[in-house]
């Protein structure tokens, strides 16, 4: 349920018949060349990039010269995964309202960030999350916790895209089989590898800004075509969705999707908190505020990425009634049974139906434009594990400090390549892995593990080095834990095991115990520990988090 | 590449800042802002998300048209996002970007322990 439909299971079996499949294998020339297009565009960029960046900061951080304006598109550009445009689109055209919940929660917590975290963390901090947590800490043990929890952290949302991709471009490519999807995993991969460990974080940034323009022109045409078949009058538009989805007005009501028991109301107030909370807590998010010079510029990046996000997600609004409307749910569960082919088959019909030249060439631009937007995710969820791994895993962790730039560089690019063959190595092997249960636990280990430590950090005077080890890894095991025990991985057909079955937690997202856990014990774990914190460097702290003195 | 880099040397110098008056002015500036602010639009977040589960009938509500309650106050946490972004960017401008800068001038001289970097 809940989880079920943010990125969605794609089964390319369903594929059979849909008349999105037959348009894709006719055209698939032209949305191969637009593949194409964007793929040599942003190796370019990378090329480009890779020859401005010399140092450290100019590879995590690049250099820390973009405007809040290019920062908040980027923010945008690695926020706005193909969840959020194809899922959410297909979560609404299928379940009506249901689907807009996501949106809401995804665009809330934004605030989070900008009131709490932002510009504390651009003040305090250099490369990255942790070096926030272990300010004033002992380095080593929540360097390590730290690093631990970016890369698990970052590896399930990495799993989620790539398994995504993986189906997704096989639908839009029309192509059938195992084997597509596999070499289109591994596409992607190289791509994502080459992106980071060529271009660094500036060569990132700019492949998150161009997509972030695709995707917002493409979502606004199309916005504004839905719209102009109901001579811009949004009632009229919700009653034809409504009258289509065969559901009538209960389709534009809450419940079709979550109000099914007590326990799946719980599990979306579950995920509700997961969303609100995690945001602000996801490594390649914060990883973003150093890339600009002041805490005054992160504000500014957040203010509009807030802007920028809301509209999208007005926008997809528009475009999932729209597909209810003018597509109907019949014709999109055939294509794909979790709705995230209902974008594209919306673009196809606004661009005159099936068959039509008007159609497969909006049809091949909005593939296109998800592809990039793929890319645009897994290339950033890449750079801020490789760059983890080396600042904080092997630089201070393991080298202890004692390690050159050049050396530290060189060990992130290394971790690129790393990460980049792990990830495609589980995504083959998690082909059949529900990708939506692994961006829901993204975000709930995010808001269990790194958010109440990120908090504890800035705001509690006697945080101390127990406690945020504990907070870190009681928030991380608990929510992986509780996702091994539930009916994600076992006891349903859905599952992931679906002939065993030793769940007993009930709900899908951990979210409703693991964050309240993960606060709990990083105050227990501070008050059980005799280690006093360090009075002076909480000031220093707080001066440098509040007025900018002594920030990188 | 130790980082952050602080050293023993100049930390009396950043506690003596973090006890002046005018820090703790802007420290309380800040929290007095970002505290309340916060539980306010999570708890007005879980508000919404409670109603969507546990009132169906009144989040069905016809208000004009096809658009009912949910669809209003779901609109309603974009625009209260929106508005809070907005009331934050003009007070941080207002009471916390000039205290901070007029802390940062006095005392850069004293605390500065790296070179600020290109770009800045």
């Amino acid at each position: 349920m809940s989880t079920h439909l943010v990125t969605g299971q794609l089964p390319v079996s369903r594929l059979a018949g849909s008349q999105l499949a037959t348009a894709a294998t006719e055209h698939r020339g032209l949305t191969m060349t637009l593949f194409g297009l964007f793929v040599l565009a942003t190796l370019g960029i990378t090329v480009w990039a890779g020859r401005q960046t010399k140092d450290a900061s100019d590879f995590y951080a690049g250099g820390r010269g973009f405007t809040g304006f290019q920062n908040g598109l980027a923010i945008s550009g690695d926020y706005m995964s193909a969840a959020s445009f194809l899922g959410i689109a297909g979560a609404i055209a299928l379940f009506g309202y249901d689907g807009f919940l996501y949106s809401i929660g995804f665009l809330v917590a934004w605030l989070v960030a900008l009131l709490l975290v932002a510009e504390p963390l651009r003040n305090s901090g250099r490369y990255t999350m942790a070096d926030v947590l272990a300010f004033r800490m002992r380095q080593r043990p929540v360097r390590t916790a730290a690093g631990i929890s970016t890369i698990v952290v970052s590896i399930f949302y990495l799993l989620a895209q790539m398994v995504g991709a993986g189906s997704l471009v096989a639908l839009l490519l029309g192509v059938e089989g195992g084997a597509a999807k596999r070499w289109t995993i591994v596409a992607v991969g190289a791509l994502m590898v080459v992106y980071v460990a060529i271009g660094g974080m500036k060569g990132t940034t700019w492949v998150q800004i161009v997509k972030a323009v695709l995707l917002i022109a493409g979502t606004a045409l199309m916005t504004v075509l839905v719209l102009a078949k109901y001579h811009f009058n949004v009632s009229a538009l919700l009653g034809a969705a409504a009258d289509a989805s065969g559901k009538g007005a209960h389709f534009l009501e809450p419940g079709l999707k979550y109000g099914v028991t007590g326990t799946t109301k719980l599990d979306f107030l579950s995920l509700g908190l997961a969303l609100v909370l995690g945001t602000a807590g996801l490594p390649h998010i914060l990883v973003r505020f150093y890339t600009v010079p002041t805490a005054r510029a992160a504000r500014k990046s957040v203010l509009w990425a807030i802007g920028i996000i809301g509209g999208f997600y007005l926008m997809t609004l528009a475009l999932g009634f729209g597909a209810a409307a003018l597509v109907g749910p019949k014709v999109i569960k055939a294509s794909n049974a979790a709705g995230n082919t209902a974008a594209p088959l919306l673009a196809e019909k606004l661009g005159g139906g099936a068959g039509s030249t008007g159609g497969a060439i909006l049809l091949a631009v909005i593939s296109a434009v998800a592809f990039a937007t793929i890319l645009a995710v897994v290339a950033g969820l890449t750079l801020a594990s490789s760059a983890s791994f080396a600042h904080d895993l092997y630089a201070n962790v393991i080298r202890r400090g004692k390690v050159s730039e050049k050396e530290e560089v060189r060990s992130a690019k290394l971790a690129a390549v790393a990460i980049g063959a792990v990830a495609i190595v589980l995504s083959i092997f998690a082909e059949k892995l529900n990708t939506a249960a692994l961006v829901a636990l993204a975000f709930a280990v995010a808001a269990s593990a790194n958010l109440p430590t990120l908090l504890y950090s800035l705001f509690w005077k006697r945080f101390n080095t127990r406690g945020a080890v504990c907070s870190v890894y009681g928030g991380l095991l608990s929510s992986v834990l509780l996702v091994v025990f539930s009916t994600v991985v076992s006891g349903k057909p859905t599952s992931l095991l679906p002939h065993a079955d030793f769940h007993w937690f009930p709900l899908e997202n951990p979210g409703l115990v693991s964050i309240p856990l993960g606060f709990l014990l990083g105050w227990i774990g501070t008050l059980l520990s005799k280690e006093e914190a360090d009075p002076a460097k909480y000031a220093e702290l707080e001066v440098r988090s509040l007025t900018g003195l002594g920030a990188h | 590449m130790e980082s952050p880099p602080p050293t023993s040397t100049e930390q009396p110098s950043v506690q003596r800042i973090e006890e002046t008056a005018e820090f703790r002015e802007l420290r309380r500036s800040f929290r007095s802002f970002a505290f309340p602010v916060t539980i306010g639009f999570i708890l007005w977040y879980l508000l919404y998300v409670l109603l969507s589960s546990y009132a169906p009938a009144f989040m069905a509500t016809k208000v004009v048209g096809h658009v009912n309650v949910a669809l209003v106050l779901g609109l309603l946490q974009f625009v209260t996002t929106f508005a809070i972004a907005a009331w934050y960017a003009r007070y941080a401008d207002r009471r916390l970007d000039p205290p901070a800068a007029a802390i940062r001038a006095r005392y850069e001289a004293a605390t500065v322990h790296a070179p600020r970097e290109a770009g800045e």
